[in-house]
């Protein structure tokens, strides 16, 4: 109630409680003691780890230049919290406002933070997937396991999927010197993000840089040997490639499980929130207690049509965190939106890969700066008449200009010229991207339509 | 030691934290960064000096010792140590 | 007469403290006056423009009507030498700059501004050693002179014994960058051509003895490179040595002379730094905020008609963007006439933004650092013998031209 005096009481001594102990839930804490709220903050973490960030999984960890058990997230500030790390949350009680944890308590919250994030997605056929040598990566447990298995110098490493991890530890690989077999269902890597134009710009360097790229194809089993180490897999197309590594790069599932049966509107798409990271129950109406950040949230963004997006970036985990815990302390006049510009990057084969906005929902490209054909460019995406997102390729200083374009709404294609246009770069191409019906490995962002809690999805219960 | 995250949104590329401190920062290709996020190899105090210099503040260190953590989650390696129980 | 804007910025009377025409400019973001440049001056628009590509660094996309009042500022160009990548546009900007910056610095060179450190350290001690009487320093011609012109030699590979020579060319060269209008110019500029004459013979030498018997010095890898870029042409290497040269040189010593000058009207900075040395870094970047080297970049131009918070500059206009003004909008820094080395989130225009960022930044800050805080260590008890002091004629690479001190004696 708004002037009543409960927001006064909550910060002195309410009871805060986040699920979630990574990028997300850390900067919604130091953001809630930030913000002055005094009262009990507890985070709960499934790992049984401090904080730590992921960047730098897929990278410098892989290429051996750091440990994975040393990526911990710097501290911007004290929190002040009871951290139940290690235990899982496995359920939640909204009208008693307890979440239940795997060894039995029950934490009981006045504000409830949500930023569970996802899992990689893992590979479909349990017994192959047991066997030794094959790996997912998203964890800090996943990063060391697959780092200590390269530095054991294997055969051939086989990633399935080339989205952006798939690419990047295939880029790790190669710079390593293993010999890398990338599968990629779509006719290129990074295609369901940037696009085909982009994505035959990711293929050539993956194929200069000495990767076995194989597109439109699937795996279709594994095999292992009589001491159950993987040894080859069987592609769609009929090929096999024998491999003793194999990592499943197939996207990430998001973390809503144990929110099903609780009536938050919740499910394998994620957790359905408004502008202002506050979730919707099941029957659409927005919770007031209830908050979603990070990976795990879906939520309508007003330069985007107010279509529901879920964003797998690391800012949009920050802000999102930082929206989320502004609100929970503000009274309703005073509650942000979240209305941050879609960004993120990725390095792979010495190229710093940068985007603003959302190249996914684009239908046309103009290279605007730069070539296609030196991998250094800049590439506009266009959607109905106005800019929708930009990709840079070691293009990065340019990108903020852009980003004012799409704030902007700009027109499309941009009117006018440019610095270091090429002659490709006078008419927009087809951007290319495959029928979204058929998913593909790229991750990133996923536009999920207007409805804040999708039927058909929150009342098929979690598998 | 200090723990550093960069935000690489906001990077550019200037690249000024891997002249400063290469021991911890260095440049992958033109544009791309990469770093040590638990740096013991170099001083603070060159630390300090290439996160002042980054022309769009993207590098992040602790400002404060992780003091509840600390408690616990004690350094949090693999024991799976956990306040839980 | 009432003078334009333009002209108070350009007018020798203002230069000890532009700051209060910044202001006025400010009112207007983008100022334009008769057939001259178009001014910005507020933050977030000079950033906006150094970000965006219909802005070119290049004055053949200038009209040919368009009017240059720094044109009789401007030194001579070199006619047989072609631009420097600081006036060129992508991809010959890129391209040029990458291959500069591969003996330079990360990738290719991580450590050769790192591995400089001791030498500079060697250099400012030297230099404060030999200051002589205490009573009556010159801080630009016994200090912030000699030391980034010191530096440029040992980066560049100079032989030591050259270094006298190379000193004297690069002050003829910065003399002309600094035209006084009651000297003589026609011989000042004839001294500047000669300069630059013997200078781009004695380079071209060098160059060619360093191909044959490459160090491990710039230059040697300048003139061997084998880059995916490919080897630069001896006209590019020359044009390219003469550019760090001239633009890593003056703007170096102002941004030291600038840094002492303004710790003596903060005493209490001063005496922070004297305790603690390692306030010269926030010390250097509120430094390059306050009072940047560069005060405004002059030689931009529109490829296209650009509209600038609702002024529309057409396409082919000459443009200026005010560094030093941008970096005393309010609209950005809370009180920005204080100096406070304490501000947080300090990211100012002062080495400018995008791709013509300052090449040498590292080098200039690593310089400065080292040069004040071994300044506020040893001499005892300093002050200035005038202030203000008297500047240099130039209203773009601004600083003093002497920056008379005294102090009580100078510690070991």
């Amino acid at each position: 109630m708004p002037g009543d005096g409960s927001l006064e009481q909550l910060k002195r001594d309410g009871r805060i409680v986040v699920v979630g102990a990574s990028l997300a839930g850390l900067r919604a804490a130091e953001t809630l003691r930030e913000k002055g709220f005094a009262g009990s903050l507890t985070m709960i973490g499934d790992e049984p780890c401090e904080p730590y960030d992921r960047p730098p999984l897929s990278k410098q960890v892989l290429l051996g230049r750091a440990s994975a058990d040393r990526t911990r997230l710097p501290r911007l500030r004290s929190v002040d919290a009871t951290w139940r790390l290690g235990t899982p949350a496995t359920g939640l009680d909204m009208a008693a406002r307890r979440v239940r944890l795997a060894d039995g308590d029950e934490v009981p919250y006045d504000r409830l933070l949500i930023a569970t994030g996802v899992r990689a997605r893992p590979w479909p056929n349990e017994a192959e997937a047991e066997l030794d040598g094959v790996f997912a990566l998203r964890t800090r447990d996943d990063s060391a396991a697959l780092a200590r298995r390269l530095d054991a110098g294997p055969e051939r490493v086989l990633v399935i999927g080339g989205g952006f991890t798939g690419s990047e530890i295939a880029s790790a690989c190669r710079e390593r010197g293993i010999p890398v077999t990338v599968t990629e269902r779509g006719a290129a890597p990074l295609v369901g993000a940037l696009g085909g134009v982009v994505g035959a710009v990711a293929a050539e360097m993956q194929r200069e840089h000495g990767v076995d790229l194989r597109t439109g194809v699937m795996v279709t089993a594994l095999e292992g040997d009589a001491a159950g180490r993987v040894r080859a897999a069987q592609l769609s197309d009929g090929s096999s490639v024998e491999a003793d590594v194999v990592v499943v790069s197939l996207g990430a599932l998001r973390n809503t499980e144990w929110l099903a049966g609780s009536g938050l509107g919740a499910g394998p798409r994620g957790i359905a929130c408004d502008a202002g990271c506050r979730a919707f129950d099941i029957r659409g109406i927005v919770t007031d207690d209830i908050y979603a950040a990070g990976d795990v949230a879906r939520s309508p963004h007003a330069l985007f049509g107010y279509q529901f997006l879920s964003l797998e970036h690391w800012g949009n985990a920050v802000s999102q965190a930082r929206i989320a815990a502004h609100n929970m302390l503000s009274e309703s006049s005073d509650r942000l939106p979240h209305m941050e510009v879609p960004a993120f990057w990725s390095s792979q084969f010495g190229v710093n890969i940068k985007s603003v906005g959302i190249p996914s929902m684009g239908t046309e490209i103009l290279i605007s700066q730069g070539s296609l054909a030196d991998h250094r460019f800049l590439g506009v995406y266009g959607y109905q008449g106005r800019v929708i997102g930009a990709v840079a390729f070691d293009h990065g200083r340019w990108l903020p200009f852009y980003q004012e374009l799409i704030e902007t709404t700009a027109p499309f294609p941009p009117p006018f010229t440019t610095v270091d246009r090429r002659p490709d770069g006078h008419r927009p191409l087809d951007a290319d991207f495959p029928d979204p019906s058929v998913p593909t490995h790229g991750p990133t962002v996923t536009l999920s339509g207007y409805s804040p809690a999708d039927r058909r999805m929150t009342f098929t219960p979690a598998h | 030691m200090a723990r550093i995250a960069v935000d690489l949104n906001r990077c550019q590329g200037y690249a000024q934290c891997a002249f400063l401190a290469p021991e911890i920062f260095a440049m992958h290709g033109d544009e791309a960064l990469l770093y040590d996020p638990e740096a013991d190899g170099a001083p603070r105090e060159k630390l300090d000096r290439a996160a002042a210099a980054c022309p769009v503040q993207a590098v992040l260190v602790d400002a404060v010792e992780p003091d509840d953590a600390g408690t616990g989650a004690p350094d949090a390696s693999a024991e799976g140590v956990s306040r839980a129980r | 007469m009432t003078q334009t804007l333009l002209h108070q910025i350009l007018d020798y009377a203002n230069r000890a403290d532009p700051y209060p025409i910044y202001k006025e400019l400010r009112k207007t973001p983008v100022h334009h006056e008769g057939d001259g440049p178009y001014v910005v001056s507020t933050y977030y628009e000079i950033r906006s423009l150094l970000h965006d590509p219909r802005i070119s660094s290049d004055a053949r996309n200038l009209a040919s009507n368009a009017a240059d009042p720094l044109a009789s500022e401007a030194p001579a160009e070199e006619s047989t030498l072609p631009p420097g990548f600081l006036k060129l546009d992508p991809p010959e900007h890129d391209r040029l700059r990458r291959m500069t910056n591969r003996p330079f610095g990360p990738p290719h060179s991580p450590h050769r501004v790192d591995g400089m450190r001791g030498e500079l350290r060697d250099i400012v001690t030297g230099l404060i050693d030999s200051i002589g009487d205490p009573e009556r320093i010159d801080l630009v011609e016994q200090f912030s002179y000699p030391f980034p012109v010191t530096v440029i030699c040992r980066l560049l590979g100079i032989p030591r014994e050259d270094e006298a020579r190379f000193h004297v060319w690069a002050d003829t060269l910065a003399a002309s960058l600094d035209p006084d209008p009651d000297a003589d110019t026609v011989g000042k500029g004839k001294d500047a051509q000669d300069a630059r004459m013997q200078l781009g013979m004695y380079l071209a030498g060098l160059i060619e003895e360093r191909r044959k018997n490459p160090g491990d010095d710039m230059l040697s890898q300048l003139a061997t490179a084998k880059g995916d870029d490919g080897p630069m042409t001896t006209m590019e290497l020359l044009s390219t040595a003469a550019l760090l040269l001239i633009a890593g040189h003056e703007t170096t010593v102002n941004l030291i002379t600038n840094g002492m000058l303004t710790l003596l009207r903060n005493p209490d900075v001063l005496q922070r730094l004297r305790a603690d040395p390692r306030l010269a870094v926030p010390i250097v970047e509120e430094l390059l905020r306050f009072e940047p080297p560069v005060q405004l970049v002059p030689q931009r131009t529109t490829l296209a008609d650009v509209e600038v918070r609702g002024v529309t500059i057409p396409k082919g206009a000459a443009l200026w963007l005010v560094l030093a003004s941008g970096n005393r909008d309010p609209r950005r820094f809370d009180d920005p006439d204080r100096f406070d080395p304490d501000r947080p989130d300090i990211q100012h225009l002062g080495l400018g933004s995008g791709i013509h960022s300052c090449f040498g930044a590292p080098l200039a800050r690593l310089e400065t650092q080292f040069a004040l805080a071994e300044l506020a260590r040893r001499l005892e008890n300093p002050r200035l013998l005038e202030d203000p002091p008297p500047y240099r004629q130039n209203a773009v690479l601004r600083g003093p031209r002497h920056l008379h001190l005294a102090c009580d004696g100078i510690r070991p």
